[in-house]
């Protein structure tokens, strides 16, 4: 039996006091009236109409969002692809190199990304823009996608495959009609984790974006940078809005996905006994 | 099939991860110059094996002996690994309690504990590192809270101090800490303490015999994904951080986008690149070796 003993008690509440207070107060003071951050002065929404009205902040809404939409689709077709083959291939000649160029990425800091990938860019003459960005986040985030989905291919039952494999299956139909459809959570896990990864980049960005293309993390850099702003705290209360409700959807579902597998399964014995 | 889903993502590997780091390394040993790009020599095939030679007989390791003759950068990467080290640390004690806390939880709050943890993972880092200036800040909430508990009669300057880069450190990385830790704890079993004490074990003896040999995995890779990343890292110390604060991510930014110096910021990105080899290797080892032993 688990018990909490007080100190246990004690750290957690402390721990998440640490992690949500922070957020709360930033929520609560996007509602301020007044511009001095720190001063309350009354309940207003002004500063989300500020939010709405800035044609600044919109468009490069706009970019980010283009962005991580392809990145986030390419890298997860690249990731599972990576994951899948680095899984069912033996030995191969240079396996070490294609298994660290997947785990490098994962902890190489950004500004040496970022560095890299610009000077290739100009090296091969590509000119800086929305297309380098996506090349750029395509290529970091699909090796978190391939982390994650090579965590649930480790549990996957290799039989089902082999079944479909001796009933007359090519490789790939197999892949397609079993392995892809029970991965699948893990799939649209590592999507998810893409499209926030991208949403939330702003060295890899900043590098690679140059001066045609401006993403949202950027734009509230170069604000931040000269201060607290209460429009900024109205931006980042949207954001964190956004993001917890599609947090705990994509949770709850996925919930549903795996409670409604395990009754498949217990038919499926059932049946069998 | 399996060639195919190989060689995919593997030339996009090579071309857009591991061709990158070879121009790196390449400008790096190049001389700065004002022309676009900022630097010479290029290669030119149009003179044959002359142009080759030429280019080749060009490079030097000009900006390396540079790096080592200036104190700044020297003073830059210590102060980093310094830094990222201080912060793990801090990093480790606040995280730990809260794994260990989350682990000997009921199970049917595990979940929604490990939920919690993860949420503030998805919220953009730059607005969880913004969340703290109005936090530290000399008017900021935290003086604020403290003059009003008496505590203190005039505010503290914390913000723009490293101070305020560990706080910031420690708040945005706290997850990568927890996650692993609770991941190797989640499995213990609390019978396994409960024999330990009747045994005639104290609480402390306990834990170092039961609990910390089975958190022993969870807190190298934990400690691995705070230091290594926080060693490079630019958004924390360039928001948090004052002028005195040396981190060699904002050295590295400010060679390149306000010096335009391309060749010493590659140079400032390869030895940084050495520096992390190391660790990145160990974390790698580390890795593989839990897996196996795991299947």
């Amino acid at each position: 039996m688990n018990r909490l003993s007080w100190f246990n008690v004690v750290s957690l509440t402390l721990g998440f006091a640490f992690l949500y207070i922070p957020m709360v107060i930033l929520v609560i003071f996007s509602f301020n009236e007044s511009k001095l951050v720190t001063v309350w002065a009354g309940f207003s929404t002004k500063w989300y109409g500020e939010v709405i009205r800035n044609e600044a902040f919109l468009d490069a809404a706009w970019v980010t969002l283009r962005v991580a939409f392809f990145s986030a689709t390419i890298a997860t077709v690249l990731g599972t692809m990576a994951a899948y083959a680095m899984m069912r291939r033996g030995a191969f000649v240079g396996r070490t190199l294609f298994s660290g160029m997947i785990y490098a990425p994962l902890v190489m800091p950004e500004v040496i990304t970022g560095l890299s990938l610009l000077l290739l860019f100009i090296a091969i003459g590509l000119d800086r823009g929305v297309l380098t960005i996506i090349l750029a986040h395509t290529t970091f985030a699909m090796c978190y996608v391939s982390v994650v989905v090579s965590s649930r291919l480790v549990s996957f039952d290799n039989s089902l495959e082999e079944a479909a494999l001796d009933l007359g299956c090519t490789r790939f139909q197999a892949f397609m009609s079993v392995t892809l459809p029970i991965i699948a959570p893990a799939v649209i896990a590592g999507w998810l984790l893409a499209f926030t990864l991208s949403l939330d980049d702003l060295v890899i960005a900043s590098f690679t974006a140059g001066p045609s293309a401006t993403t949202l993390p950027i734009k509230i850099f170069s604000s931040v940078r000269l201060g607290v702003s209460p429009e900024i705290n109205a931006l980042s209360t949207i954001i964190i809005g956004i993001v917890t409700v599609g947090v705990l959807v994509a949770s709850v579902l996925s919930k549903r996905q795996i409670a409604q597998a395990r009754r498949d399964e217990a038919m499926a014995d059932q049946a069998e006994g | 099939m399996l060639r195919v889903f190989t060689a995919i993502p593997y030339v996009w590997l090579l071309v857009l991860f591991l061709v990158p780091f070879a121009i790196v390394a390449k400008i790096s040993v190049s001389d700065y110059a004002i022309s676009i790009p900022p630097y010479t020599p290029t290669l030119d095939f149009s003179e044959g094996w002359a142009g080759v030679n030429a280019f080749f007989a060009a490079l030097d390791f000009e900006n390396f002996t540079f790096l080592a003759e200036d104190e700044l950068y020297w003073k830059a990467y210590l102060s980093s690994v310094q830094i990222a080290a201080i912060a793990t640390f801090l990093t480790l004690s606040v995280g730990f309690p809260i794994a260990y806390g989350m682990a000997r939880a009921p199970r049917e709050w595990q979940p929604a504990l490990l939920m919690l943890v993860i949420l503030p993972f998805w919220t953009s880092f730059l607005i969880r590192v913004y969340a703290w200036i109005g936090i530290l800040a000399n008017e900021g909430f935290l003086n604020q809270f403290l003059m009003w508990l008496g505590v203190i009669s005039e505010p503290l300057q914390i913000l723009n101090t490293n101070w305020a880069v560990y706080i910031g450190i420690v708040y945005t990385y706290l997850p990568f800490m927890i996650l692993p830790i609770y991941a190797s704890l989640e499995r213990m079993d609390p019978s396994l303490l409960e024999a330990a004490e009747d045994l005639g074990c104290s609480r402390t003896a306990a834990f170092w015999h039961v609990t910390w040999p089975l958190a022993r995995p969870g807190v190298i890779a934990g400690c691995f994904l705070v230091f290594i990343p926080t060693v490079g890292e630019f958004v924390i110390p360039s928001l948090l951080g004052g002028s005195d604060t040396l981190m060699i991510g904002k050295v590295l930014w400010e060679e390149f986008f306000n010096n335009r110096d391309w060749p010493v910021a590659s140079a400032v990105a390869i030895i940084l690149l050495l520096i992390l080899i190391i660790p990145i290797v160990l974390f790698q080892r580390h890795e593989t070796k839990e897996r196996e032993r795991g299947a």
